[in-house]
């Protein structure tokens, strides 16, 4: 198994280096290597899952190997690999996902001029993903964190002459890095005090209470930091509606199976960690991010920002299903979105594909022209409102019953549950007007229309493959055997306090699960209805209350500003502090130094006045003294040789005379 | 293989009295004469990793003669781990750049006699252990960089805020800073050399391994107080070449003003010595000093502020060298922050970093000869879509720019994640505050490093560059290696980290056990 | 009365003064050479008599055969300089022989 895991794990990497090094010449451009790797991959994952399922234990460990990799010599540090359900799961998600999405691409990005490029990247993103799923370390997993943070840079950014493609990459990894800064200071928290990366060695110390208390809220919160950044909770959400400007294809892969499956995959697998503080901070934060992404995708007009929000409407979902320890149910969601999801983008790919247009305002009608793509989206659709029996409902509905449940142990809570709710009622509505705009009705531009047609099959085969799994009611079963919410003290030695609210739970989650479903159905049908009525038979203006609720609208429309507000904050403050930091470096500690310098000039001349003045001065002078002196004196050096012998003869006489007394 | 360090050091010497020699009309024989000097000195650098020995952390080929007996000066060679890798860095660097310098035109004797001058000051420093010669390798290396920034530089020019700027300036002012911080290096060496006595013949030494052992230490050097001025005195000799904040403004002019190949060897070698003199100097003969733990937190702020401050700084520069500049100074930040923890992960760390700094910003500054050599301006904003008509020119940068980064995969990631686990885990001192806000300059690291590649490869094509030739061969050959070393080392780090874990694994007890106990009750 | 060393040191007396007169007056740098050897011969005289009357060996007598040596030499000299001179000045008068006048 561990020999499949490695191989998984190879063959992107070794696609990626191909297509990067010699893609260009290969037959096809090469995008048979980057696929056929990926479709390898998923059958060596299906064998692996294949195994899960036929042993059937709860949270089975089905295989581990480590590796010594870098030794400090006090300490190691290992790479390694963990397989358990989970694990498992989600290397079925995301390879089918990801060589869907190959598929798909081949069609798509036919005749692209880097298209041997896009493959690349493609395989270097699936590559991250799967390491981020595979390895049994938080060192590992935040190594493949960023590397999924690289490949979406890199595809986001893929048409990189336009400007808008490049600001959404930069914007993408940036938004991305600060969420990871956030979770390597929970690693580091973790690892002073452990001194081990390995996620079961962490866990076991802090079952054995070696860290704990509020320092282990700060370092799970940290953690979550790096999940509001990859899988774009509130308020590090920007960057996923920008990220739709990379090509289609890549957006239903970063959307469903890899990039933001990696934030909620990483509390998943980090769940024991996280105290009952920093669980609720997770649900709130999710339940914001929820209520938050669903209104604006209400008004949106470009099909693939609407998706958008809805991933990160969704991706707060499946937060609060963790956050509300709804373990099994926040996973699922994972899983269950991650098909339909793709499926949406994939179905919205076919759309901009044949119309060329990513604006609703320009669509309409298109059902006829484009049967699969049409169903397969419904279903999508459906599933995604909650319908019964479709995946979505069922996962869904678990999360609401945990969220209810949670409620009603600690009613101040309540209002989770409630937002949530709502929220749900939304994602149907605005769903269905996604629908409801694009197929039905009468096609707003008629050139568009006409040129429209079904895509090749590449295309249609993943949206059918996809829509069969979004169906899937026997998923359920399954996921709530396999995967069961771990207990911390599964992994200690003796019990510890730290995490412990799921016993009280369990007696009302029965019957708040009976309520939380009918209530789902409810608002989903609500939220139909209410679409179809605006949409469908157009009884109900939806220009005339956007016009009544101008305010609301144009608050929504625009985001809630938060582009504007990170524009006018953060970004502003950064730039005006690097400009200011390098004005005072240029200005005040450069001009210190040349300050010193011209000062020790100054300095010096003054020194070489005082030198020329006075001290030569007094040298001088003595000169000149003697000078003069001299040149009084020469008159008696007349030259005349007897003239001096008479003074010495005169000085002779003179001493004769003065040794006289 | 006697006397290899020797050899080694002494080599380029010996190819500068050859090119003496040669017609200064036969440019190519210069140019050849440097490369196999350099050359050579690259393969017994190659023969030391190959012969050096892991397991110990005794020094390795050690020379010993007497210089000048009368005052027990010693000619004293030998490496240990933590020599090693910046051995290897030097000969690797100093063999690249002669290609990198291939295209030099103004007196090219004199340039590459230079050159080669300098490479042996760079060598020695790494090489010596007897304090009174690293300080004589220090003050070569001084004199060849002075020339070869002021005349090999760019020209003088007026700058709109009315002061002096270019080659001669930015040569002067590194000369006298570093002279400043000299001044200090050799009060600290005398006050060492009179209070330490040579446990053979009882006279004043200036041997490293002498120095190092505290049972030698007496007069002054009893006196606890007395070591703290020394070790700041020895700080602040060397904090001015890593260089440390505010001591930094000679970097961003020399780094600017010299050709692009010193400026390679400013960041890539030179801007080491600094962080290896407190490593081989600073801790461990006085490794009692950390006591004062201000000394500790005063690293790890200043280490945190080269961090933030040169990011932010790098973040407002147009010059693309410029920006580089001031990513190394955010760089060597790490390296000190590394280092003040006192813990395995963070000394290790550290020289890591110090490692892969020297070959990520060696790159760095290589590419942006390329593109100055084309262009020939360095504005950030006058490129634009580069990445169409340059494609492998911006594969490199990309692959410079995200080794710059901190991109898991790429060397730097592995020292710069290691030198703050490992300031966070110190046991001696509580850092994890000053870590946490440190690693924020991962953020603004990322965030000007992508913008500017934004500015200069996306976009549409700016029509000016429509027809910019490719990167050569030439080039091609300068950074390919680098990068190689920047994946491998990203990947696999082993190969560096047991080269240098034993000796500073040593370093760290020796440090930490003259430092007693846990200081705060840390765990 | 018989002749003593009073008298012969009277004669050196006479002797010096003419030779120091006509150092000192003469105008003529020969005559003035010649002076000179008048002051020399007087000194001779001196020590002849001096090592006649008073001292018991010869000292005096082969010091006085020295001095004659050198005055031989030192005329030779001052003759040549003297040439020299009326070489340069066309004259001997000694007057205008001052170039060295400050």
């Amino acid at each position: 198994m561990i020999t499949s895991a490695i191989l998984i794990l190879l063959l992107p990497l070794v696609a990626f280096i191909i297509q990067i090094f010699v893609g260009k010449r290969l037959p096809r451009k090469g995008d048979w290597v980057s696929t056929g790797a990926m479709f390898a991959a998923l059958a060596l994952s299906v064998g692996i899952f294949i195994d899960a399922v036929a042993q059937y234990e709860p949270n089975n460990v089905l295989a581990t190997a480590t590796w010594d990799w870098i030794n400090f010599g006090p300490v190691h540090v290992t790479f390694g690999f963990l397989i358990d359900n989970l694990t498992a799961f989600m290397l079925v998600v995301v390879t089918l996902v990801s060589s869907l999405v190959h598929l798909y691409s081949i069609g798509y990005m036919h005749g692209d001029p880097r298209y041997n490029r896009y493959f690349a990247y493609l395989s270097l993103f699936s590559f991250s993903m799967l390491g981020l799923v595979l390895v049994d370390n938080l060192f590992g997993i935040y190594i493949f964190w960023e590397l999924v943070g690289l490949s979406s840079y890199l595809l986001i950014g893929f048409w990189f002459e336009k400007d808008s493609a490049a600001n959404a990459s930069k914007k993408a990894f940036i938004t991305n890095r600060v969420g990871d800064v956030g979770m390597f200071a929970g690693i580091m928290i973790l690892f002073s005090i452990t001194g081990t990366f390995s996620f079961n060695e962490v866990f076991a110390a802090v079952a054995d209470g070696h860290v704990g208390g509020t320092l282990l809220t700060v370092a799970g919160i940290l953690l979550f930091f790096g999940a509001i950044g990859k899988s774009a909770q509130f308020p590090l959400h920007v960057w996923l509606p920008d990220a739709m400007e990379g090509p289609t294809p890549v957006s239903a892969l970063i959307h469903a199976a890899t990039m933001v499956a990696a934030g909620v995959y990483m509390v998943g697998r980090t769940f024991v960690l996280y105290t009952p503080d920093a669980l609720l901070f997770i649900a709130y934060i999710g339940t914001i991010t929820a209520f938050i992404a669903a209104t604006i995708a209400i008004v949106q007009m470009d099909i693939k920002r609407v998706l958008a929000y809805s991933t990160i409407s969704q991706l707060g979902y499946m937060m609060v299903g963790l956050g509300t320890g709804g373990y099994t149910a926040g996973l699922f969601h994972l899983t269950t979105h991650a098909f339909f999801k793709a499926l949406l983008f994939l179905g919205s790919g076919s759309v901009i594909h044949a119309v060329h247009t990513q604006e609703m305002d320009e669509m309409g009608g298109l059902r006829k022209k484009m049967p699969i793509t049409f169903w397969t989206f419904l279903i999508a659709t459906l599933s995604i409102s909650g319908v019964f029996p479709l995946s979505g409902f069922w996962s869904k509905d678990a999360i609401l019953a945990s969220a209810l449940g949670f409620g009603m142990t600690h009613p101040a809570h309540m209002p989770i549950f409630v937002v949530l709710l709502l929220s749900a009622g939304v994602t149907a509505f605005y769903m269905f007007r996604i629908v409801f705009l694009t197929f039905t009705g009468e096609p707003r531009d008629k050139k568009k229309y006409d040129h429209a047609h079904e895509s090749p099959l590449t295309m249609t085969i993943p949206l059918v493959v996809l829509a069969v799994l979004s169906v899937g009611t026997i998923w359920w079963g399954w996921v709530e055997h396999m995967l069961v919410k771990p207990e911390l003290a599964s992994y200690g030695s003796h019990v510890a306090s730290a995490v412990e609210h799921a016993a009280e739970e369990h007696g009302v989650a029965h019957s708040a699960h009976t309520i939380a479903m009918f209530s789902s159905v409810v608002v989903a049908t609500l939220g139909i209805l209410l679409s179809a009525v605006v949409y469908f038979w157009r009884k109900i203006s939806a220009d005339a209350w956007a016009e009544k609720l101008k305010p609301i609208h144009t608050f929504l429309w625009n985001k809630y500003y938060f582009d504007e507000l990170y524009a006018a904050t953060i970004i502003r403050v950064t730039l005006f502090k690097s400009r200011l930091f390098a004005a005072f470096d240029l200005k005040i500690i450069d001009g210190i130094v040349n300050g010193t310098g011209r000062l020790t000039a100054a300095f010096s001349r003054l020194q070489g006045s005082i030198d020329l003045r006075g001290v030569d001065g007094a040298v001088n002078f003595v000169a000149r003294f003697v000078g003069y002196l001299g040149s009084q004196l020469r008159g008696l050096q007349t030259g005349n040789i007897q003239a001096y012998i008479m003074m010495a003869l005169f000085a002779v006489v003179l001493l004769f005379v003065f040794q006289q007394f | 293989m006697n006397n290899v360090l020797t050899w080694i050091t002494f080599l380029p010497v010996i190819g500068v009295l050859l090119i003496l020699f040669v017609p200064k009309n036969s440019k190519n024989l210069i140019r050849v004469i440097a490369a196999v000097f350099t050359g050579l000195q690259l393969v017994l650098a190659v023969w030391l990793y190959m012969n050096f020995d892991t397991g110990t952390a005794e020094f390795q080929f050690k020379e010993q003669y007497s210089w000048i007996p009368s005052f027990n000066i010693e000619y004293f060679m030998g490496i240990d781990g933590l020599s090693i890798p910046m051995v290897l860095l030097t000969a690797f660097l100093s063999f690249i750049c002669i290609f990198a310098s291939w295209g030099i035109d103004k007196s090219l004797k004199g340039y590459f006699a230079m050159f080669l001058l300098l490479d042996t000051g760079m060598m020695g420093v790494f090489c010596a252990l007897d304090f009174f010669l690293f300080y004589i390798f220090w003050e070569v290396m001084l004199l060849p960089m002075y020339f070869l920034i002021g005349i090999w530089g760019s020209p003088s020019r007026k700058d709109p805020d009315g002061m002096v700027r270019g080659g001669p300036y930015a040569a002067i002012k590194f000369f006298l800073y570093t002279l400043f911080g000299s001044i200090f290096m050799l009060i600290a060496m005398l006050v060492m050399y009179f209070n330490v006595s040579d446990p053979v013949t009882g006279g004043h030494t200036f041997n490293m391994l002498h120095l190092m052992d505290q049972a030698n230490h007496g007069g002054v050097l009893a006196d606890f107080n007395i070591r703290l001025w020394i070790y700041a005195a020895l700080f602040i000799g060397f904090a001015i070449k890593v260089p440390v904040f505010p001591f930094h403004t000679w970097l961003p002019d020399a780094h600017v003003e010299a050709p692009t190949a010193i400026s390679v060897i400013l960041a890539g070698v030179l801007l080491k010595m600094g962080t290896y003199g407190m490593l081989r100097i600073s801790f461990p003969m006085l490794p009692d000093a950390m006591k004062w733990e201000y000394f500790a937190y005063g690293m790890a702020i200043l280490g945190l502020i080269n961090i933030l401050y040169g990011a932010f700084c790098a973040m407002a520069q147009k010059d693309l060298k410029k920006l580089v500049a001031y990513s190394s100074i955010s760089h060597m930040g790490i390296v000190l922050l590394g280092m003040s923890g006192l813990t395995s992960l963070g000394m290790n760390g550290a020289v890591m970093q110090m490692f892969n700094h020297g070959t990520g910003t060696a790159m760095l500054f290589l590419l942006v000869g390329v593109i100055y050599d084309r262009a020939h301006h360095r504005q950030i904003d006058g490129f634009g879509g580069l990445a169409v008509r340059m494609p492998i020119y911006a594969a490199m940068v990309s692959l410079a720019f995200f080794a710059g980064l901190g991109l898991p995969g790429l060397s730097s990631f592995m020292s710069e994640v290691f030198s703050f686990l490992g300031a966070f885990g110190s046991e001696l001192f509580d850092l994890r505050l000053i870590t946490i806000i440190s690693t924020l300059g991962i953020v603004i690291t990322a965030a000007y490093f992508l913008w500017t590649f934004q500015r200069m490869f996306l976009g549409e094509l700016n029509p000016k560059y429509a027809d910019l030739p490719e990167i050569n061969g030439r080039e091609l050959f300068t950074l390919i290696p680098l990068g190689i070393i920047i994946i491998f080392l990203g990947v696999y780090p082993a190969p560096l980290l047991d080269l240098i874990k034993t000796s500073l694994n040593e370093l760290v007890e020796v440090v930490k056990a003259a430092n007693g106990p846990t200081l705060l009750g840390l765990h | 009365m018989s002749v003593g060393l009073n008298h012969y040191l009277f004669l050196a007396a006479v002797l010096f003064v003419l030779g120091l007169y006509a150092v000192i007056t003469k105008k003529n740098a020969v005559t003035v050479l010649m002076g000179i050897e008048l002051i020399l011969n007087a000194a001779n005289i001196n020590f002849v008599a001096f090592s006649r009357y008073t001292d018991t060996d010869m000292d005096g007598q082969v010091f006085a055969i020295f001095v004659i040596v050198t005055a031989a030499a030192a005329a030779a000299v001052a003759l040549a300089i003297v040439l020299n001179l009326y070489e340069r000045l066309k004259s001997i008068n000694l007057d205008e022989a001052d170039s060295l006048s400050g």
